[in-house]
């Protein structure tokens, strides 16, 4: 297939001495979404921060395991996080928009990956706000505060953002939970269009959204994975108790 | 029985109540009043030298010879106003990129050693008599410039640098504030997107924390720029304006402290003093003025 995925290999992530995720292998195929599952705590956060080395910012968290993009481990100490960071966006539950213009927001990766001439720019926040299905909407206020836009479209405008510097798989962990449902449905609406050029892989704890968006589904408890598969047979046909438990509400 | 229970409670609760208010009220009123005594008197005393010693305001404001006991008198505050704005402005100079940095070590860079001990000794420095800034500032910063520097040592420079060790905890408690309290998902977002840290705090911590940082600093001035004891043990005291750093000059504050018990009450030499004090306040308020718009501008 073309594109570019990713596969977790034993990845053990712990805080201090507590384990929060356990030996988990995960394959990401490129041009899908995968969803992210499970009760609250179980790890799911902290496994996707582990695939962008988001997790080197906390003082006492270990990662052991391997990544594999292509044929890169990128756990290993030798791979350069600051470029790694680029090919991995990254968007979070709340919107966290710079205190600057929707332009600048926008411009701010490229401008550091080498990205110098004003027109240039200029295509990149045009193509990354359209790509974020905000173009039309932000067009004539480009130089205004980003802090300004309503919470749905300060989320793509972060989308948009992590868009500008050309990343091959996204993260997103629960990227709607803080919107109102046509917030929701737009950022819905805008993952299946961005699969088509990008590996996503979203934490979402509503059973409904997993369903629509993704096309594999993995379904985490007390940091492991319990089971793994196409979304469609995951929610009709799941082989263990506590998936089925799980997605029809019994816990969690 | 619950009515009768309420009935009996309602009186004491309706009277604290009252109590309580009276209480604050009179505190205030208090306050407002003793504020606004302290400004008439100040602006009474200092407004007199131009209202009945018919002293001309531009003249005391431009005018270059401080002589009271002259034939005729002089009232050029000049070298003073110049002493106070380039003293406190240099202390602000040195100690702020000093405290923003020792900020930014607390905060991003170990915060673990950071709070348990860089804290505490800065705190520790805001807690220093200002008559201990000027004894060391005289034993060790006025030799040693005046071993390196031609001049005498005293001058504009060391009370700088003994002002921006003193204001040096303001700037840095104010700045580790503001980057603490700056959201955690900017600086993620900034990480995210493959900068480094150094490009996140110069190009996120930084003008995100900018007003803030202002704020400290115009505190600092404003500290200094009311320094009275150490700036005058260092400074020398002459009432000119200096051609050097090292040479000897004078503030508002060393000026008034220095001859305010040589004059008689109602006297022109006593009214000027009380000019120079009515420009200290004036300019307090303006720094007043300058932080409560930074803090509106911070709040964004
Ligand atoms: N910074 C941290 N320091 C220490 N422990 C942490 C930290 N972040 C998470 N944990 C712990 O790791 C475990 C997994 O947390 P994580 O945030 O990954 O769960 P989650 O599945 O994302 O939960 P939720 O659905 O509520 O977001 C939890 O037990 C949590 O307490
Ligand atoms: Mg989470």
């Amino acid at each position: 297939m073309q594109g570019i995925g990713l596969s977790a290999k034993d990845l053990s992530v712990s805080y201090g001495d507590r384990p929060a995720v356990k030996k988990v292998s995960l394959d990401f195929a490129p041009k899908q979404v995968t969803a992210l599952i499970g009760p609250s705590g179980c790890g799911k956060s902290t496994f996707l921060r582990s695939l962008n080395r988001m997790n080197d910012l906390i003082p006492n968290c270990t990662v052991t395991g391997e990544i594999w993009i292509r044929d890169q481990n990128i756990n290993s100490p030798a791979t350069d996080v600051v470029s790694l960071r680029q090919k991995i966006g990254m968007v979070w539950q709340r919107p966290n928009p710079f205190h600057k213009s929707i332009y600048e927001n926008i411009a701010f990766g490229p401008r550091y990956h080498g990205v110098k001439k004003k027109k240039e720019l200029d295509e990149i926040v045009e193509e990354s706000l359209t790509k974020a299905a905000l173009w039309e909407e932000t067009k004539d206020r480009l130089h205004n505060s980003a802090l300004a836009l309503s919470g749905g479209q300060q989320q793509r405008l972060c989308i948009a953002r992590s868009i500008a510097v050309k990343p091959d798989i996204i993260l997103m962990d629960e990227p709607a939970s803080a919107l109102d449902p046509v917030s929701t449905a737009k950022i819905e609406e805008l993952i299946s269009e961005l699969k088509r050029e990008y590996c996503i892989i979203i934490v979402t704890h509503n059973m409904h959204q997993a369903a629509r968006v993704s096309e594999k589904t993995a379904f985490f408890l007390m940091g492991e994975v319990m089971e793994y598969d196409s979304t469609n047979n995951i929610f009709t046909n799941p082989q263990r108790a506590e998936t089925s438990d799980y997605i029809t509400g019994r816990f969690g | 029985m619950s009515q009768s229970l309420d009935r009996q409670k309602a009186k004491p609760h309706l009277a604290e109540e009252w109590v309580g208010k009276i209480y604050t009220f009179l505190c205030i009123l208090f306050l407002i009043t003793t504020i606004f005594s302290i400004v008439y008197f100040v602006a009474s005393k200092g407004l007199s030298t131009f209202i009945v010693n018919h002293v001309n305001v531009i003249d005391l404001l431009t005018g270059l010879k401080w002589l009271p006991d002259g034939e005729p008198a002089l009232f050029g505050a000049l070298p003073f106003i110049f002493g106070s704005f380039s003293t406190s402005i240099l202390a602000a100079c040195l100690a702020a990129p000093l405290g923003f940095c020792a900020a930014v070590f607390m905060v991003e860079i170990s915060p673990k050693f950071g709070r348990k001990y860089l804290q505490p000794v800065i705190e520790l420095l805001a807690g220093i008599p200002s008559v201990v800034y000027g004894f060391v500032g005289l034993s060790v910063i006025v030799p040693f410039f005046r071993d390196v520097f031609p001049g005498q040592g005293i001058g504009i420079a060391a009370g700088a640098l003994v002002l921006s060790i003193m204001i040096l905890p303001t700037i840095t408690t104010i700045a580790t504030d503001a980057l603490a309290a700056l959201p955690k998902g900017l600086k993620e977002g900034s990480y995210a997107l493959g900068s480094t840290r150094w490009q996140t705090i110069y190009r996120i911590v930084l003008p995100t924390t900018l007003p803030a940082l202002m704020t400290g600093i115009v505190l600092g001035i404003a500290r200094a720029f009311g320094e009275a004891l150490a700036v005058q043990m260092v400074i020398g005291n002459a009432p000119h304006i200096p051609r050097s750093l090292f040479e000897s000059a004078s503030t508002l504050t060393s000026a008034i402290t220095l001859s305010m018990g040589n004059t008689a009450m109602g006297s022109l030499a006593n009214n000027a003093l009380w000019s120079l004090a009515l420009i200290l306040m004036l300019m307090t308020f303006v720094f007043v003025f300058i932080v409560r718009f930074l803090e509106g501008r911070s709040k964004l």
